[in-house]
């Protein structure tokens, strides 16, 4: 589904992303971890097609198309999506006409859909402009039940989420992720930044990678470098030099 | 049900034009008319029951204490507009009286047409007595020839009385060789509220205004709110001022300004007078091509215990609002719309669904030619 080869990105003048390599076949979901700063949600960014973020080197291929140069919408439409972790707070647009200018021609049940994830209340209300940590994610969660991607990318999806919304949103996710059909039968791939890995108990991850100093340097069983992680931080990570 | 309103001489386009400044002909949400094509009245009629449209001129034949509200909340002295107008031996413009304990909920529309290169001059008073609720909406527009010199000079006075509510609602769909000056001012008494709305989406050559409510009642309420786009050639000098007199008397005067090219001035003032007055001014404005927005907030306190506060921001649209929603699909252009549209959308408590309605169609017609 998504293949990245020899990837560079700057931000401004500095590079911040070096040779990164990654595949993602269909219906596989990866971890992305690495302590903060190391390049996790740059990485997310530019594969979304943020134009601050520039390609300097490398291919991005989603789907057998070099989808390097497209806009942030041109990938969108061809099935791409985020989560963000911080998205803008927009003064005046309402969340409900948001969702109906994803939605287009496919009239989906809006306020259904809201309501499952408990933001029927917040249609009325601008994007993001007060909402508590857990309402931005679930306005999140709700905005690509809309748009129904085929790659989802979760920037952090439970922080600063309560207990009983992360099981909120890891099961909506799970079920965007087509976790709960089989293996074999599960054609939507995603991409997950996790610091906790409480999100994992609703993904059911094929493979982990570990970013450090823009660079992803080991791959590996998800739950087993989480493991190491916790128990020895990033510092071997940080030394490491194997690639 | 009223009758329809007819504008035989007027084009099909410069029908459509008064439907953008949110005419009815039809009259299908609409109780009462009053129009006026340059200087000559062709409608003043109202069928809702303990409201009257009147012409000017009727009015002041019919009743003679109006005198009392002539020339009383606007001086005739104030500038070389009002002084054009207290001239005129043949007054025009109308009077809009909701008796005692009158409402309405389909709104009065007035409509002020201007045909040809000339000043046209309207002095109205609109009264609302005790307890009654007017809602009028004034759609003011020019034909498409008018050519330089056409110039509209125009005199509102309002009062509200004990417990009653007047909202007025002011569409211009003028064009760029029209300057417009109106001069109005209102009077709140006690429990009275005065909501003024003004949208202008469409060119014109200049506008210079700033409509002035006195709340002298306690508990007061006087709210204006501006939703304008200066293209480029157009001069919008804009403002509106409460003066908080009454005991708990507030006022809140909310702007949305867009800048395509043209200069807006946004001035505002708040005078609270009174302890337990509560006011606040809000100016946000978007510089889309280079123009001017010059937001003037004043806030004046001169007692212990009056509130006021005042909000100002100019700027451009941000980029990473335009990329969330193009990573949601929307292309750039879509994205922008959208951005655009949810700035402008001021939901006015208190305004009839017919008249929100109104507003929002204004800035639709604005949004489907890009803005």
């Amino acid at each position: 589904m998504l293949q990245v080869k020899n990837l560079y990105v700057n931000v401004g003048d500095k590079e911040v992303l070096h040779d990164i390599n990654l595949q993602i076949d269909d219906g596989e979901t990866h971890v992305l971890l690495g302590p903060n700063g190391s390049g996790k949600t740059t990485l997310l960014m530019t594969l979304m097609g943020y134009s601050n973020y520039t390609v300097t080197k490398g291919t991005i291929t989603y789907n057998g198309e070099d989808v390097t140069n497209m806009h942030a919408n041109e990938r969108a439409k061809r099935g791409i999506g985020m989560l963000f972790q911080r998205p803008p707070t927009i003064s005046g647009l309402k969340l409900g006409k948001m969702l109906t200018a994803i939605s287009r021609t496919k009239q989906e049940n809006i306020p259904e859909m809201a309501k499952s994830v408990h933001m029927d209340n917040f249609l009325e209300r601008d994007i993001n402009k007060g909402f508590s940590g857990g309402e931005i994610k679930r306005s999140e969660v709700l905005q690509l039940m809309i748009q129904n991607p085929d790659f989802v990318m979760l920037d952090e999806p439970e922080s600063g989420v309560d207990l009983e919304n992360i099981s909120l949103i890891g099961t909506t996710i799970g079920t965007l992720l087509e976790k709960d059909k089989h293996r074999a039968n599960r054609k939507k791939s995603g991409l997950v930044i996790t610091h906790t890995g409480y999100i994992l108990d609703y993904l059911d991850a094929d493979k982990g990678h570990v970013m450090c100093d823009g660079q992803i340097r080991c791959h590996g069983n998800p739950r087993e470098i989480l493991k190491d992680i916790k128990q020895r931080g990033y510092k071997e990570c940080l030394e490491c030099r194997h690639t | 049900m009223p009758s329809h309103l007819t504008t035989p001489d007027l084009s099909k386009v410069d029908q459509e034009r008064l439907a953008q400044s949110g005419i009815d002909l039809s009259m299908n949400n609409r109780c009462g008319s009053f129009l006026q094509m340059d200087q000559d009245v062709v409608h003043a009629e109202c069928s809702q029951e303990g409201i009257e449209v009147l012409s000017y001129a009727k009015a002041f034949e019919k009743y003679a204490w109006l005198k009392d509200y002539n020339w009383k909340m606007v001086s005739p002295d104030k500038d070389d507009v009002t002084k054009y107008v207290a001239a005129q031996k043949d007054p025009k413009g109308y009077v809009i009286i909701a008796h005692k304990g009158s409402s309405n909920i389909f709104p009065i529309q007035a409509c002020l047409y201007l045909g040809k290169d000339q000043i046209q001059h309207v002095h109205n008073i609109i009264i609302a007595e005790e307890g009654a609720e007017l809602h009028i909406i004034s759609g003011c527009t020019s034909g498409e020839h008018v050519g330089k010199g056409g110039a509209h000079y125009g005199i509102s006075e309002f009062y509200v009385k004990k417990n009653a509510k007047i909202s007025f609602t002011m569409i211009h769909n003028w064009s760029e060789n029209i300057e417009v000056y109106p001069r109005s001012a209102s009077i709140v008494e006690e429990n009275g509220v005065f909501l003024s709305n003004y949208v202008c989406m469409q060119p014109v050559k200049k506008v210079q205004m700033y409509p002035t409510a006195t709340l002298k009642g306690a508990n007061s309420v006087a709210r204006f709110s501006s939703i304008v786009i200066a293209t480029p050639g157009s001069l919008m000098d804009l403002g509106s001022r409460a003066i908080l007199e009454g005991v708990g008397a507030s006022a809140e005067l909310i702007t949305r300004a867009i800048t395509k090219g043209g200069t807006i001035i946004s001035r505002g003032h708040i005078n609270g007078k009174t302890a337990g007055t509560r006011g606040h001014l809000e100016c946000k404005g978007l510089i889309l091509k280079d123009g001017v927005i010059y937001a003037i907030p004043e806030i004046e306190g001169s007692v212990v215990g009056t509130e006021l506060s005042h909000e100002a921001a100019v700027g451009k649209l941000a980029k990473d609002e335009i990329e969330y929603l193009m990573s949601r699909g929307l292309d750039e252009d879509e994205a922008t719309a959208t951005i655009i549209r949810g700035f402008l959308d001021v939901k006015i408590n208190g305004l009839p669904g017919a008249l929100q309605k109104q507003i929002d169609a204004s800035i639709d017609v604005a949004e489907k030619s890009g803005f």
